[in-house]
């Protein structure tokens, strides 16, 4: 058994607190140490992806217990590769957030982040629901910090909102876990996923309501409609480098809602049946289509990005309510895609907030600095948008791909190119307001000419674009590695033993009880449905 | 004993949720505590209800479910400390807008016709 694998959740919980304590008031150090984090958790990221790509599922069993009574941590190809995805976006986010200074705004910037990459971290990585919850709920009370950083009435408002939600949500999420648990009486995955495929259809209603309520706090992490209403004045009115971050947030929604409904609640299992299809993918598609709709209608630069966040996890979840391989991989790849250019328009936002008075998409004078803001942002809209050449172009046509096989093509077809081409528009009508306009409304007498943003930034930003085009570039590794991870989801056998049958404490009792679930697994079922 | 248990959350889970339709900081707040002390006692017998039975394997047949209890040790100390944040938060938003809706403010409402 090896310790890495708990290693990038440890290691930001330690560096947190270490700084608070040791570099409170040394904005320096506080950066040395919050870079170097990051940058060996990068390290310890890659290592465990490496270590997973040829299909080894690893395990760690805290304080040695075996699984369905201890908490595990696993890696597979899939948590590897969001913790890999989480820990590059966050160096970038941090360098921008030096560069612009942002995190001298306030207090606690530097352990706060490392606060939510640890909850980040153990979300993607944890084999048992109750601690998916936990992680849920750290990543979120470091994100209330976060969001409200550098402060402000605006600020603070949209925060308040931002906690009531999630807190509603966190608690839909309990309700949840209290009547699966009441169910199955478990709340490890891999140990759910063999008892969810015991229950007799018949008296499956008590954990179809679990499997919906689920559902349904999951989708209001990813942002789906109808519960997407947090996220618009929440992202808009967070520190840009904090919304970027963010941009991994609805990702881990989606990454619950992939990891749950394939491994515990797979599309065929008859107790469910329906919950994927008719659900999932109506849902999917008009938070595409209301999300690009948001971008053609937003009045200020901060909405139109947080609308596009929107349109993209309508996306990625259309692609994920196929429930086929191929629909799993696209999304996987797109995932990728929209983390890195949602965070790096979330950033050249607020580039260009550093020259302007405000960010309404209304003419104004040029800003400092603005003809290499004005390109990256070209790039980064193009990208989002999903025109050729960039990642985002590969990522449709793998959903479309993805879709042709499906009963419901034309729908997925028609909402995925419509809503393209209102986002092009938007994102077009934006730029050439923002940026093309600005010349011909002079400078105002007087006013003083803010100083163009610092080179770290544009390092960061330049970053996240050449990223985008490296995904694009290496596009035919990257889809038959997500497509290894796909079959991985569809044939869990490998996740599940390995989680169940590694010996641990207690593994000797585990065996009898094992021998006796076999015996009279569906006595305890029935006699868990009657009560 | 499930009657009562069930319609105490049931009870608890309705003014809540009234509660937090109000849009006003401190109903809303007040409404989401009454959600978590729902939420708490619905995990607490989602391990079934038992009266005066020990939590751990013994001799005897019958026993308590140890894990929802410790479930709900964490949920408790969790919503707390939620709550504890959103307070903060909202008394600050309040003090700094003077006004203390939840939702988006309209345009031109000012914060005068709050009362």
């Amino acid at each position: 058994m090896t310790h890495w694998i708990i290693l990038p959740i440890v290691l930001p919980a330690f560096l947190a607190p270490f700084i608070v304590l040791a570099a409170r008031y040394h904005i320096g150090i506080q950066r040395v140490i919050s870079v170097a984090g990051i940058l060996a958790l990068i390290g310890i990221a890659g290592g465990l992806a490496w270590q997973a790509s040829d299909g080894t599922v690893s395990l760690y069993q805290l304080g040695d217990w075996a699984a369905p009574f201890g908490i595990v941590v696993v890696a597979d190809r899939l948590s590897t590769m969001m913790v890999l995805l989480t820990a590059v976006l966050a160096l970038f986010v941090m360098l921008y957030s030096i560069g612009s200074k942002w995190d001298e705004r306030g207090r606690h910037f530097h352990a706060l982040f490392q606060f939510q990459l640890m909850g980040i971290m153990g979300a993607f990585l944890t084999g048992d629901l109750f601690n998916l919850f936990v992680f849920f709920e750290v990543l979120l009370i470091a994100s209330y910090g976060l969001m409200i950083h550098a402060g402000g009435t605006v600020r603070l408002r949209a925060g308040v909102q931002y906690v009531l939600f999630n807190l509603l949500g966190s608690t839909l999420f309990l309700f949840a876990l209290g009547s699966i648990y009441a169910e199955t009486g478990t709340l490890n995955m891999a140990d759910l996923a063999v008892r969810v495929a015991l229950f007799d259809p018949l008296q499956s209603s008590g954990i179809r309501v679990a499997a919906v309520l689920l559902l349904m706090v999951f989708a209001i992490k990813a942002a789906i409609v109808p519960l997407h209403f947090w996220l618009p004045s929440s992202y808009a009115e967070a520190p840009a480098p904090v919304a970027a971050l963010f941009a991994i947030m609805t990702k881990v929604g989606a990454y619950a809602i992939i990891r749950v409904y394939t491994l515990i609640f797979p599309p065929q299992l008859e107790a469910i049946s329906g919950l994927h299809g008719w659900w999932l993918m109506p849902t999917a598609l008009v938070s595409l289509v209301v999300g690009m709709v948001g971008v053609l209608a937003a009045k200020k630069l901060d909405r139109l990005v947080a609308f596009s966040v929107i349109g993209s996890m309508g996306m990625v979840m259309v692609s994920i309510s196929l429930f086929t391989p191929e629909g799993i991989a696209a999304a996987l790849y797109y995932i990728i895609h929209s983390t890195f250019a949602a965070a790096a328009l979330f950033l050249i936002t607020d580039l260009v907030r550093a020259g302007r008075a405000n960010l309404n998409l209304t003419a104004q004078a040029p800003i400092a600095g603005g003809t290499l803001t004005a390109a990256l942002f070209f790039i980064a809209a193009i990208a989002m948008a999903g025109l050729p050449p960039l990642s985002g172009f590969l990522g449709k046509l793998l959903i479309l791909d993805a879709a042709f096989e499906s009963d419901i093509m034309v729908w997925v077809w028609a909402a995925v190119l419509g809503s393209s081409l209102i986002a092009v528009v938007g994102f077009s009508r934006a730029g050439s307001t923002v940026f093309w306009k600005a010349r011909s409304v002079a400078p105002e007498d007087g006013a003083e000419i803010a100083a163009p943003p610092a080179t770290l930034s544009y390092v960061a930003v330049g970053g996240l674009i050449a990223l985008l085009a490296a995904h694009t570039v290496f596009a035919g590794p990257a889809t038959s590695y997500t497509t290894a991870i796909a079959q991985d989801l569809f044939a869990p056998n490998a996740y599940v033993t390995t989680v169940l049958d590694t010996p641990g404490k207690l593994s000797d009792y585990q065996d009898d009880s094992h021998d006796d679930d076999a015996a009279e697994s569906d006595g305890t079922v029935e006699e868990d449905g009657g009560h | 004993m499930e009657l009562l248990v069930a319609s105490a959350i049931g009870i608890l889970t309705a003014a809540g949720l009234y509660l937090v339709l109000r849009l006003r900081t401190f109903p809303v707040i007040m409404g989401v505590s009454l959600l978590t002390y729902a939420v708490n006692i619905f995990l607490f017998a989602s391990g079934r209800l038992t009266v005066g039975v020990p939590p751990i394997l013994t001799d005897a047949t019958t026993y308590t479910d140890p894990l929802p209890q410790a479930l709900v040790l964490t949920a408790i100390v969790i919503s707390f400390g939620m709550t504890a944040v959103v307070v903060m938060i909202a008394l600050g938003a309040f003090l700094g807008g003077n006004d203390d809706h939840v939702d988006d403010p309209k345009p031109e409402a000012d914060a005068g016709d709050a009362s």
